[in-house]
């Protein structure tokens, strides 16, 4: 690029940077997904080649931008892990504390950069001092104590090897930019190279695309080399090409490393099936900024309400007489539908994106605290919306140092107490009835009620011993309430739960708590599933219409009179196969008079109320329709029982329930009825 | 005067002037910040929503957009209301939100200069008078300046839910 024009070359620079900052933070993270799973014992090969090309990405974008504090740290780590990979330097716990270390610094060097934001700098000296150490020990050292000298040591200094290398490149690396004959000139600089090209897959001349590689290359290489500076030649190409290296005529020890006399042993490398598994398809993906997915998605919304509108006009005309613009409406609708789904689930991202924080969280807490803490996860691919994940990430963290700060006992506490000395703590997450359901429990000591109404009592809250646990529990979401003896720096200054509650609920969701002394506790989030657009049938209770969402849907039916019984402060139920629903009246929680009365001359809708059953009573079942969720809140505020409105075909608006807070207030009206 | 004129909302008032909607509500006359006003339109297809106060009437449809409207006929009990095709309905810009507003009638704007706005004694208006921001005359009219995003912002009008 010439310096002919710098303005270009500044604007260019920028949207760099941003590519520079998102991919940076990418390989951090990689980086300490590996490290946390690593077993120093036994290292996986590809986590740590993989590791390897995670930091030298780091130094060469690092080092376009002239960040020199990055690149240093990050050269240092990246000629550590060269040694580990290549089998001269065994791998040990210490070192991979190490390099989580280093791994924030370079995260805060990172964040200084993008934000301007504090860089610690004892921290970068201490781990670069650390890092460099190794090396130094590493020099001084060869072949005796840590430093292993393997397969270093064992190339023959003398005599050549020769190299069998079969190399077929993913079809489409020249549009990675990749050059080939580049590749094969560094091979040839080792030494002397011969190659030739096969040409098994090449598809017909009309189908040809000049752009994708479709040769099958056999290369031959005599060279002083090691296997590990030829695979290094293929480091950027190895993940989506095929590679096989074999050495022929190999000289007496080179081929497995070897074990050397010194402390560590070093395992045999191994290739565990994992490695083969990101050969599959190139799965290209692209970034796109959430604003721009955000506005397909608001378009496509606004397509859905024109086309029910055209959909009800179309309704009132003739079938026969306007056949084609029937069929035309039909195909329509089953376009959009499919249009937004498409476009819906472009937002949705599995929840191991906040889940995988806690690993390290948890681990650094844990050793901290001086708790062994074992953490499990399930359900980690449960999709939900990308805005969601954001906002859920402080809440469950909130609790989870929590449940390692309070729950989780000390391990002598726990063996006293007949439990295992490790402590479980459990992130879950699934989708249920049209909600998203994270709990975070832990086989700790539960909550403590005693201790609880005490602390209640003393800032003044009306408490007695008659409350129920639920009621107990709830009590813990006061502004400002802990039970916590000590305030440490991690909880226990009471500004934790009623911020999580508060939270939790601007997302339209709730907070639950399960607790049994001595055994644990368990937190459920739930969330609405909010995606803007929703599945719905159209009731009528009196002239308004209501949408209630399908996924609460159970069943409908049209009770006869002989169904209902009343029962005494219960209101009205219905008898459903055995099992008596509670009925609610819609028209008479919400107060419109034009409906009808009895159950009998309406319909009844039965939905799943967070695991409740409950009967509504509507007039009539209109249409099932796809809606659009509208914001109640954005120019008003949450009308309780609701969750959201829509627009329907005719332009009127129509209130979404909330099937959970509906039969809440249902049986809170019965409770004040009959105090 | 040699100051040039301020262009307003397109119409060129003198400058040191504010604009005010004028409107009638109760047989008196009010003036609100123009620039709070969005637009005017007529009363239909309000969709009621349960247990909520008489003078909110429900919510419309703006264009995609749903907005909550409040009738103050009703909030300053200014007899019995009814609703046809000459009823008005603004559409005010409030603290980011869209909210509307049911009046007897809309007259005309009004630009008047901070000399004219006389400090409001304690009359015993309809309104409570913490929400006026002062009298002013105008062509030997009485116009009771409302502040009308204080006024729609008040906890009694349980329009929004400011605790955020």
């Amino acid at each position: 690029m010439e310096d002919t024009d710098s303005g270009f070359d500044m604007i260019d620079l920028g949207k760099l940077a941003a590519v520079f900052f998102e991919e940076c933070t990418e390989h951090l993270a990689e980086m300490e997904r590996l490290l946390l799973e690593i077993d120093p014992s036994c290292p996986d090969q590809e986590a740590l080649h993989a590791l390897f090309r995670a930091a030298h990405s780091i130094k060469g974008s690092g080092g376009i931008f002239d960040f020199s504090d990055m690149t240093t740290i990050t050269h240092e780590l990246e000629s550590v892990l060269d040694l580990i990979r290549n089998q001269q330097l065994a791998l040990t716990p210490e070192m991979v504390n190490l390099f989580l270390q280093s791994t924030d610094v370079i995260s805060m060097q990172l964040a200084g950069h993008q934000h301007g934001a504090a860089v610690d700098q004892q921290a970068n000296d201490s781990a670069c001092a650390g890092l460099r150490a190794i090396m130094a020990d590493f020099r001084t050292a060869p072949g005796e104590e840590s430093a292993t000298p393997a397969v270093h040591v064992a190339v023959p200094a003398a005599g050549l090897q020769k190299f069998t290398i079969d190399f077929i490149p993913s079809l489409d690396i020249f549009k990675r930019g990749i050059r080939v004959e580049n590749l094969f000139g560094e091979l040839a600089s080792l030494g002397t190279l011969s190659s030739f090209a096969e040409f098994p897959e090449v598809p017909e001349l009309h189908e040809f695309d000049p752009e994708l590689a479709h040769a099958h290359w056999h290369l031959s290489l005599e060279a002083e080399a090691t296997e590990a500076e030829i695979r290094d030649i293929f480091e950027f190409v190895a993940d989506d090409s095929d590679i096989v290296i074999k050495v022929e005529e190999p000289q007496a020890s080179s081929a497995p490393p070897a074990v050397s006399p010194g402390q560590s042993t070093l395992p045999a490398s191994h290739e565990p099936a994992s490695a083969k598994t990101n050969r599959e398809t190139a799965d290209g993906s692209i970034r796109v900024g959430v604003r721009k997915v955000d506005q397909i998605i608001n378009q496509v919304g606004e397509l859905v309400i024109t086309q029910a509108m055209l959909s009800q006009i179309g309704g009132s005309l003739d079938p026969v007489l306007h056949a084609d613009l029937y069929r035309g409406l039909q195909q329509l609708a089953r376009n959009t539908r499919d249009l937004q789904e498409s476009v819906m689930s472009m937002r949705l991202v599995p929840i191991n994106l906040v889940f995988s924080r806690f690993p390290r969280l948890i681990r650094d807490l844990a050793a901290k605290l001086g708790k062994q803490v074992e953490l499990r996860i399930f359900g980690e691919s449960t999709e939900l919306d990308k805005g969601l994940v954001e906002k859920m990430s402080d809440p469950l963290t909130h609790l989870v140092r929590n449940a390692l700060d309070h729950a989780i006992e000390t391990p002598d506490v726990r063996i006293a107490a007949g439990k295992p000395a490790v402590g479980i703590v459990t992130l879950r997450a699934s989708q249920i009835g049209g909600k998203i359901v994270v709990d975070v429990i832990d086989d700790g000591a539960g909550l403590d009620r005693e201790r609880i109404l005490r602390k209640a009592a003393e800032r003044g809250i009306d408490v007695n011993e008659g409350m129920s646990d639920d009621e107990v529990w709830q009590l813990i979401f006061t502004p400002g309430f802990s039970t916590a003896e000590a305030v440490t720096d991690i909880s226990g200054r009471g500004v934790g739960m009623d911020v999580v509650s508060r939270n939790v609920q601007a997302l339209g969701g709730k907070v639950q708590i399960f607790s049994k002394s001595g055994q644990g506790t368990r937190i459920t989030l739930s969330l609405p599933l909010t995606l803007a657009i929703l599945d719905g049938l159209a009731v009528a209770v009196g002239n308004e219409k209501f949408i209630i969402p399908i996924n609460a849907i159970v069943e409908s039916l049209q009770p006869s009179a002989g169904d209902i019984q009343s029962i005494q402060e219960s209101g009205r139920v219905l008898k459903m196969r055995g099992d008596f629903i509670p009925l609610i009246p819609l028209h008479q929680l919400f107060s419109i008079k034009e409906a009808a009365n009895r159950p009998e001359e309406g319909v009844l809708v039965v939905v799943d109320a967070e695991g409740e059953r409950v009967a509504l009573q509507v007039d009539a079942l209109v249409d099932e329709q796809q809606v659009v969720i509208k914001s109640l809140e954005e120019n008003y505020r949450k009308v309780p029982g609701t969750a959201g409105a829509t627009i329907m075909g005719d332009g009127r608006v129509a209130l979404i329930l909330d099937v959970g807070e509906i039969a809440c207030q249902w049986h809170g009206r019965l409770k004040d009825l009959a105090a | 005067m040699e100051q040039a004129p301020q262009i307003i909302n397109g119409a060129s008032a003198p400058s040191g002037t504010k604009e005010y909607l004028t409107f009638n509500l109760g047989g008196e006359e009010y003036g609100m910040d123009i620039l709070k006003v969005q637009e005017i339109r007529g009363y239909d297809a309000v969709t009621r929503i349960a247990n909520t106060p008489e003078f909110m009437k429900g919510v419309i449809n703006l264009r995609g957009v749903i907005v909550p409207i409040v009738d103050m006929r009703i909030k300053f009990n200014l007899g019995t209301v009814e609703y046809g095709e000459f009823t008005v309905v603004i559409i005010l810009n409030i603290l980011n939100r869209v909210v509307g507003i049911v009046v007897d009638g809309v007259s005309d704007v009004v630009a008047l200069l901070p000399e004219q706005i006389r400090p409001a004694p304690e009359l015993s208006s309809s309104m409570d008078t913490s929400y006026i921001a002062g009298l002013a005359n105008s062509d030997e009219r009485l116009l009771i300046l409302v502040d009308i995003e204080k006024l729609l912002s008040s906890t009694d009008m349980q329009l929004m839910d400011l605790a955020a």
